[in-house]
């Protein structure tokens, strides 16, 4: 099947503007203008499905009907923060197919009759913001952004913002807050960013991946019918899968949900051993979400929403993180938690001790000190932490721990047998990350 | 003084955002590049450009971690070592690069050239081991690279002092 969203991976050169004007670019966008009112763009990318690929998965349509007819200024932002550990994806399409991100941006600006769209971009994607400005430029000399779009009394400008290096600010509100040059922290919802109060400026904002909106130019053209087709009823579409860990050819790989089960992805992305290991555990969204044993069951089941959840996890971003054999597990959620308590932005106090605490009786453990206790004191703060903050990233923080303890316990006892036996000699001690 | 020197850029930032507060992190970024690090009468300048108090400004550079509060070397290398890219060999890659260039994490060298340190995810896992170097990612990395690299930087800058 040619690629949806990676076309350029057929098409070279496709981050050309005239390359991609001539293999179909912006056929979407003057489909939107010029043929349809943007209630009815709302309609037809709601009845698609599409559900959001940052992660959270919530249906774009539905997102875009919040915003407000009456309110005189409104924008978009592209959530271009990508800064999970493990994920690439959004890099890739910004990196190689450019126009049909801001094309999927300026269809949404179309749908909600925006003035602005702001892509914030993790400061660390500099030379692709760079870049990312000489194509908003170019689509600006086309009419296709700036004032009266394609003839129409619509006006509406295209600006990239640069981060400057906080996991925190993939989050919505405090992406907002960054964008807004406060510290890059979660607001206080409602009112949620659709609503007045709640946005950018606080004037209503739709917030929208990278990857979600690569995928809106091919709806409006194809029809949400014909996108339904790809996938299953809950998990419709093609969805981008970053492979990175213990993976023979690392990279993106653009799948149909439903339609290739995880054996099939792995064969594709150089087998189902690593250099002669068994597989042993896979992240699926990143460092966020539960890790799942690697088992025949898992590798025969298709890869939907639906089905990670199954498994006890979250599809989320679909970041596989892939460790075989050879992996300490306590070691791997040890290092996710150094990322976790470094990234905890410190507004909401759970979050702040939590991921201090957590980290501390990992380095406790690692370090051949720990105890039988620690174990269930790990439980108990994860249990005591979860939910009680104002953005998920206390959620995903206790997941590492959680997730290893619920499945790879043993190999955590045999730290703290391990440790009784050497306490009288202690070894070299890992330090907690600053 | 920024606002002299870059009126025609700072204008430009500032046209972009409805708001001039908004303006802090881009002109962080231009006083980074002018002064090579954030010393405090940046904070003093920025404030005065965004009508905000330079401790506000202050707690912003603080926040992030691609401004820097004290000078760093003219290569500021910054290599993710975490779980992917740590699945890939980054720890070493990591500790042998401060081994040959003789640093601790987040030291310079002597000859104020290189800075290393460890950062958090920048999504080119699939690239490990991976760093930036001033903003600019360099992938697939093995010490025989990183060592040609650095002999490289130390061979220009010795032709420069000449």
């Amino acid at each position: 099947m040619a690629n949806i969203l990676l076309r350029n991976r057929d098409i070279p050169d496709i981050g050309n503007f005239e390359v991609y004007s001539k293999n179909g670019g912006w056929e979407g966008f003057r489909k939107a203008v010029q043929q349809h009112t943007p209630d009815e763009v709302i309609k037809i990318v709601m009845d698609s499905n599409l559900r959001g690929r940052g992660g959270a998965g919530f249906n774009t349509g539905r997102k875009w009907s919040f915003i407000p007819k009456n309110e005189p200024i409104k924008y978009v932002v592209v959530n271009a923060d990508e800064s999970e550990p493990g994920t690439f994806k959004d890099r890739e399409l910004m990196e190689m197919n450019p126009y049909q991100v801001i094309e999927g941006a300026m269809i949404a600006a179309y749908a909600i009759q925006a003035s602005a769209v702001y892509i914030y971009c993790r400061g660390e994607f500099w030379d692709i913001a760079h870049q990312l400005d000489a194509c908003i430029a170019e689509a600006r000399e086309n009419n296709l952004i700036g004032k009266n779009i394609l003839g129409t009394d619509w006006s509406c400008e295209f600006y990239t913002h640069l981060g400057a290096g906080a996991y925190i600010c993939g989050e919505e509100s405090a992406l907002l807050n960054s964008l807004q040059g406060m510290l890059g922290q979660p607001r206080v919802r409602p009112p949620f960013p659709a609503q007045k109060g709640g946005g950018l400026y606080y004037e209503p904002t739709v917030v929208n991946n990278v990857e979600t909106l690569a995928n809106v130019p091919w709806i409006i053209v194809n029809g949400a019918e014909a996108y339904q087709q790809i996938g299953t009823p809950q998990s419709p579409g093609p969805k981008i899968v970053c492979m990175s860990g213990h993976v023979n050819q690392p990279g993106n790989y653009e799948i149909a949900l439903g339609q290739t089960t995880f054996r099939e992805l792995f064969e594709k992305a150089g087998g189902t051993e690593y250099q002669g290991h068994k597989l042993k555990a896979l992240l699926p969204t990143g460092a966020s979400g539960p890790v799942i044993p690697i088992t025949d069951k898992l590798m025969d089941a298709p890869i939907t929403y639906e089905s990670v959840i199954e498994f006890g996890s979250t599809l989320g971003s679909a970041s596989f993180i892939v460790m075989d054999e050879t992996t300490d597990m306590v070691w791997a959620a040890y290092k996710m938690m150094q990322f976790f308590k470094h990234e905890s932005c410190g507004k909401c106090t759970p979050c702040r001790e939590g991921t201090y605490w957590l980290l501390k009786l990992m380095t406790r453990i690692i370090n051949g000190q720990g105890t039988a206790n620690d174990l269930r004191l790990l439980e108990n703060v994860g249990k005591q932490m979860n939910g009680k903050s104002l953005c998920a990233l206390n959620d995903f923080a206790i997941n590492p721990v959680l997730g290893t303890l619920r499945h790879f316990r043993s190999e955590y006892e045999a730290y703290i047998n391990k440790g009784s036996d050497e306490k009288a000699a202690p070894k070299k001690q890992l330090q907690p990350a600053h | 003084m920024l606002k002299d020197k870059y009126a025609e850029r700072i204008e430009k930032i500032f046209s972009k955002y409805q708001d001039k507060r908004s303006a802090v992190m881009p002109l962080l970024y231009l006083a980074q590049e002018e002064y090579g690090w954030l010393p405090e009468e940046s904070f003093s300048e920025i404030g005065e450009l965004c009508d905000i108090d330079p401790t506000q400004v202050k707690s912003i550079a603080g926040f992030y971690t691609m401004y820097s509060e004290k000078p760093k070397g003219k290569y500021w290398l910054q290599v993710c070592t975490d779980l992917p890219c740590a699945l890939r060999g980054a720890d070493q890659f990591h500790a042998d690069l401060k081994e040959y260039l003789g640093v601790e994490e987040g030291g310079t060298t002597e000859d104020g050239l290189f800075t290393v340190e460890h950062v958090m995810c920048l999504a080119a896992c699939d690239k490990a081991p991976m760093l930036q170097c001033n903003f600019h990612y360099m992938e697939n990395l093995d010490m025989e690279q990183m060592k040609a690299f650095i002999e490289e930087k130390r061979a220009e800058a010795a032709k420069g002092d000449q």
